[in-house]
């Protein structure tokens, strides 16, 4: 489904992603994981067609994401770090603008909305102002501009980053809840959360991928219970070595 | 077209949404009325005194122009005030979605850039049009209580709209290049200074030099059109000029896409 050739990035002397590849399976929920400043973001802004990539290509089903990018960008649903909200705008205001954005048809337009409300749990604030919004609520409004076009692949940069627990385990659930239909990639600090929703772990650091396989399969290799004993093993000069 | 409309409504919307189109309009109808007002006690003040010498030397009172002494210098007055109101309509254009992230949303949907410049421009183009055309009033006023000759009025407000759409133009490239709303105001109230000012050039200039500053000067342009003189040659100007720096800031987001 999604597919990473040899993806390189610099700005200007600075390489901040070094020659990745990866694919991702139809269906699947990719963890990609890395200490702040890995180049997680960065990946994902290329994937996504926000900026082109120094070297490599990536592909989504079969398209490349420079080649076709109105065609891929129809099949992506992104979440940034920072929500991309009009802050002066209502819920249901913003998800219809983002909808008809994503190519939504005006007579579905409201039906999807309405989904998408539905699924991220925002029905009560629907014809609240952005701006008057909790953070875990913007969090949800981001995630449902991200579905509301039911995209084939979903790119979620932190999508639990500011929730309390209960909405993180929310937000994990719907997660869960949309791979099989969605390919979902995945950025995250918490481990746990990767543990539980994601297929495949990909770690990166300075660019590079340091680790690539099933949680599982991880915990087997590493010798080690949990995964971020192996995180923090990996993501140490020692555990880089040793590899 | 479906895209630039989606673009066009909500950015127009957002006009009103917030304090800024209210300000805006106000703003430039208080100037403008202002104006109108002290343009009109003049014109009255020196009929009063035509009136008397006429009287006093039992002559018949000469004619007076209502189009040249209030109409002309009343146009001449908005298109100048324009110049300082276009930077706050078109200052947050594209700062202020560099500045919340909520470029990255339009970016990464399947739209294309030149869906997105024009989306804007025609929202910002629309507020900057009502706001030019609830000046009617002031030649109203006039039509109803004088004879003034109409069409050079028409003229006026092509002229008028032409030159907003240069200025939206010039407004929406800085913005583009900014994520600072007070640095993309304050950039596009220079660029326009600079390009009224750049007539000034021409009377210390000869020859091939002095034509073009004439040329580049977006005031000198407009003076045809506040005589009510339709010139095809002064509108290509503020055509060329729109669409040269619409593709500029096409440009500059297009970018922001390989540099960041």
């Amino acid at each position: 489904m999604i597919e990473i050739n040899n993806l390189t990035k610099r700005y200007g002397d600075f390489l901040a992603v070094d020659d990745i590849s990866f694919n991702v399976e139809k269906g699947k929920i990719l963890g990609f994981l890395g200490p702040n400043g890995a180049g997680k973001t960065t990946t994902m802004r290329i994937i996504t067609g926000f900026m082109p990539p120094s070297e490599g290509n990536v592909t989504i089903s079969g398209y490349d994401v420079l080649d076709e990018p109105l065609l891929t960008k129809n099949k992506i649903g992104y979440l940034p770090e920072t929500p991309p909200l009009y802050l002066d705008m209502t819920v249901s205001e913003y998800l219809n603008f983002a909808g008809l954005l994503k190519q939504v048809p005006n007579q579905k337009i409201n039906a999807a909305v309405d989904n998408a409300c539905s699924k991220v749990d925002i029905n009560d604030v629907k014809n609240k102002v952005i701006k008057a919004l909790s953070k875990g609520y913007k969090q949800r409004v981001g995630l449902a501009q991200a579905i509301i076009h039911d995209p084939e692949v979903l790119i979620l940069d932190e999508p639990t980053i500011g929730l309390d627990p209960i909405q993180i385990r929310e937000v994990r659930d719907l997660i869960k809840s949309l791979a099989g239909n969605h390919t979902i990639v995945l950025s995250t600090h918490i481990l746990p959360e990767v543990d539980m929703t994601c297929d495949e772990v990909v770690i990166i650091k300075k660019g590079k991928i340091i680790a690539q396989d099933t949680p599982k399969n991880l915990s087997k290799k590493m010798n080690k219970s949990s995964l971020e004993e192996i995180f923090i093993d990996l993501i140490s000069e020692s555990g880089l070595e040793k590899k | 077209m479906k895209n630039i409309i989606t673009i066009f409504n909500r950015e127009f919307r957002s006009y009103f949404s917030s304090p800024i189109a209210y300000i805006v309009i106000g703003l430039f109808l208080v100037l403008t009325g202002v104006f109108f007002y002290l343009l009109t006690s003049s014109f009255l003040q020196y009929s009063a005194n035509l009136q008397w010498q006429a009287a006093r030397m039992r002559q018949a009172v000469p004619p007076m122009n209502v189009n040249q002494m209030i109409i002309r210098p009343l146009f001449s007055n908005i298109s100048v005030i324009t110049l300082f109101v276009v930077p706050m309509i078109t200052m947050r254009t594209f700062s202020d979605e560099k500045k919340s992230g909520t470029l990255e949303l339009l970016l990464t949907s399947p739209v294309t850039t030149t869906q997105i410049v024009l989306g804007k421009f025609f929202a910002s183009f629309s507020l900057y049009v009502i706001m030019a055309l609830l000046t009617w009033v002031y030649p109203m006023v006039i039509i109803i209580f004088g004879n003034p000759d109409v069409p050079p009025i028409g003229v006026a407000y092509i002229g008028i709209i032409g030159m907003g759409a240069a200025s939206i133009g010039i407004g929406l490239w800085i913005s583009s290049m900014t994520e600072n709303q007070i640095i993309s105001a304050m950039g596009t109230f220079v660029i326009l200074l600079f390009l009224w000012l750049v007539g000034w050039f021409s009377n210390f200039t000869s020859g091939a030099f002095s034509d073009f500053f004439k040329y580049l000067s977006i005031i000198e342009h407009f003076n045809d059109f506040s005589k009510g003189i339709f010139d095809t040659g002064h509108l290509m100007y503020y055509i060329s000029l729109s669409g040269m720096t619409l593709f500029l800031a096409h440009q500059s987001i297009e970018s922001l896409r390989w540099r960041s």
